[in-house]
């Protein structure tokens, strides 16, 4: 289930602004990696390029590769609507859809791939992915009301449930708790924890604490000033990233000297 | 809610630094809402009385009083029945036509065509809206009637067994299936206008969550703008059916209309509708009830109209927690 990211030499254009500048970087399978850096540095961009959501946006696009278990996300002939479907993305604002119940919103990645499915293995599924999201309790009795009813906190839940139903080799969380209260954010990081034995976890973050909580390896972004560039500066174990970073932005940034 | 904090921030002392007189801007503003709001329950309801006190007459004559309206009927409902029917059968038929084609044109300006063509083909849509209902009734009579009766003829020839296709074609092509036809055009400009604005207003959140599950282009569509829109769709098709009910020179135009009952699309007998009817029998109404029993039938459109656009807010209601507004 879990897989291994490689990046090579990418960089991310929206038109003729670069974006992001030659990063590389690997990501391991079953760990969470966590990407830091000031407002506009690249690191959300470059998060979609993993699994290919950023050409949602016109104009953009990347050049490089990027190879998971050996298979390159942007060789010819590569499907975007495939990749995504191995590549789970859970985002900023929590985003069920309005029009449908919990229960459709948990499957309704699944019913994509596959119709024919029978009732009990749906009703199976739900419980799992919500489980999975430590959701189940708090939902078990109203899965046929709409999603949208839920709290902040439990609708983002319900996002890491529809996204871990597909079982995706790779899970990308997007500031995830960014629009959310500090008990609701326990809960989400809690369960990154847990997500990390079975899946390969990406997670951007503007809150330094929670990288140092909840992963294992930690990237530095940074850019040289407007219009210029994001980079990828640093990225080693998040111990050495917050206790002995080896560049001196790095330290900057960690401690609070900028950004 | 400006005049409100402002009666609280008052309210408690006495000469208090809070203390303010009322904005005139806000006055003029509130008073213009105020006026406006009035003004249009007054218009509705001048026509309300206006049709009540007229049409009732003419609803409850004897024949015998409006021979050039009711002459062959038994009854003011026996008269304004198969009218009513025409009226509503013509309108859910252009709509038929208009709907899944405006949908279809909404979609491809809003999530499909490159932005430029997207503009042109908005504004000739738009344009489309511009032409009089005189024109288009010219047009109908003239060239889209004699050229749809071919298919007719094949229709009736190879799908006649369904009781919609059967009876004889009419020669000239000028039935409620060309009446329909060039309403839809009519209703399609409206229509694929309010589409295209909901379409455009989904969300960019719920078209990514969509993608990001391995949608398609058109699986996002299904997943995430669909059901957005959907009671925007119902709107804008409630609107179009307003048009097309109320719809008068084209219908009297194009349809050659013998006043019956029938689901025969292809047929030379067609049921008329209530406002081609109006503008076709007032020249010669002019005298004893006659008038009256027209408003009459304005009467019962009213109340048609009305019920419809209370369906279509039903059905708009009926899912509200699911709507995405919350």
């Amino acid at each position: 289930m879990s897989k291994r990211i490689d990046v090579a030499d990418l960089n991310v254009y929206y038109g003729k602004f670069r974006a992001v500048e030659d990063v590389t970087m690997t990501i391991e399978p079953r760990s969470v990696t966590a990407f830091i850096g000031p407002s506009g540095c690249g690191k959300s961009t470059f998060l979609r390029t993993l699994n290919r959501m950023h050409e949602v946006i016109p104009g953009a696009y990347v050049e490089g590769t990027v190879t998971m278990d050996g298979e390159n996300l942007y060789g010819p002939g590569v499907d975007p609507v495939r990749v995504r479907r191995q590549i789970g993305m859970v985002f900023q604002r929590p985003n069920p859809f309005p029009t449908m119940s919990i229960k459709e919103n948990v499957l309704a990645g699944v019913t994509l791939n596959n119709r024919r499915m029978s009732a009990s293995d749906k009703e199976e599924l739900v419980e799992r992915s919500l489980r999975g999201a430590n959701l189940w309790e708090e939902v078990k009795n109203r899965l046929g009301l709409p999603g949208s009813g839920l709290s902040g906190g439990q609708q983002q839940r319900l996002c890491i449930a529809r996204a871990i139903a597909m079982a995706p080799d790779v899970l990308l969380m997007d500031e995830p708790c960014s629009a959310l209260d500090p008990i609701s954010t326990l809960a989400i990081e809690d369960l990154i924890g847990e997500l990390k034995a079975n899946y390969t976890v990406v997670i951007v973050t503007h809150n330094m604490q929670q990288a140092a909580r909840v992963s294992d390896t930690t990237a530095f972004f940074n850019i040289a000033g407007t219009g210029a560039p994001g980079k990828l500066i640093e990225m080693d174990h998040t111990e050495k990233i917050f206790h002995n970073p080896s560049q001196k932005a790095t330290e900057d940034y960690i401690t609070g000297r900028f950004g | 809610m400006m005049i409100l904090m402002d009666d609280t921030a008052t309210g408690g002392r006495s000469a208090g630094s809070f203390q303010g007189k009322p904005r005139p801007g806000d006055r003029v503003f509130a008073g213009t809402a105020l006026g406006a709001g009035i003004l249009i329950l007054v218009i509705l309801a001048a026509v309300t009385a206006f049709l009540l006190i007229q049409g009732v007459p003419g609803m409850l004559a004897d024949p015998a009083d409006a021979p050039t309206t009711l002459g062959q009927s038994a009854s003011f409902w026996h008269y304004v029945g198969p009218l009513a029917f025409g009226t509503v059968w013509a309108s859910l038929l252009a709509l038929l036509f208009a709907v899944p084609l405006s949908i279809g044109i909404a979609l491809f300006i809003s999530h499909y065509a490159p932005r430029k063509l997207a503009a042109l083909l908005g504004y000739v849509i738009d344009l489309l809206a511009a032409v009089p209902s005189v024109v288009y009734g010219l047009w109908g009579i003239t060239v889209f009637a004699p050229a749809v009766v071919p298919i007719y003829t094949w229709l009736n020839a190879h799908l006649g067994w369904i009781p919609l296709f059967a009876g004889t074609v009419s020669v000239t092509g000028r039935t409620i299936l060309t009446a329909a036809m060039v309403l839809a055009v009519m209703v399609l400009p409206i229509i694929t206008a309010i589409c295209r604005e909901v379409f455009l207003q989904t969300p960019r959140l719920h078209e990514e969550a969509a993608l990001a599950l391995g949608a398609t282009r058109w699986e996002m569509i299904r997943m995430a703008v669909l059901p957005f829109a959907r009671p925007g769709i119902i709107s804008g098709a409630m609107l179009g059916l307003g048009r097309a009910l109320g719809e008068t020179m084209a219908v009297a135009m194009v349809l050659s209309a013998s006043g019956i009952v029938t689901f025969q699309l292809l047929t030379a007998a067609n049921p008329s509708t209530i406002p081609a009817n109006i503008a076709l029998k007032f020249g010669e109404a002019g005298y004893g009830l006659n008038v009256n029993v027209l408003i009459g039938t304005g009467l019962v459109l009213f109340v048609v109209t009305f019920a419809v656009n209370a369906l279509a807010r039903w059905i708009v209601n009926r899912r509200k927690d699911f709507s995405g507004a919350n």
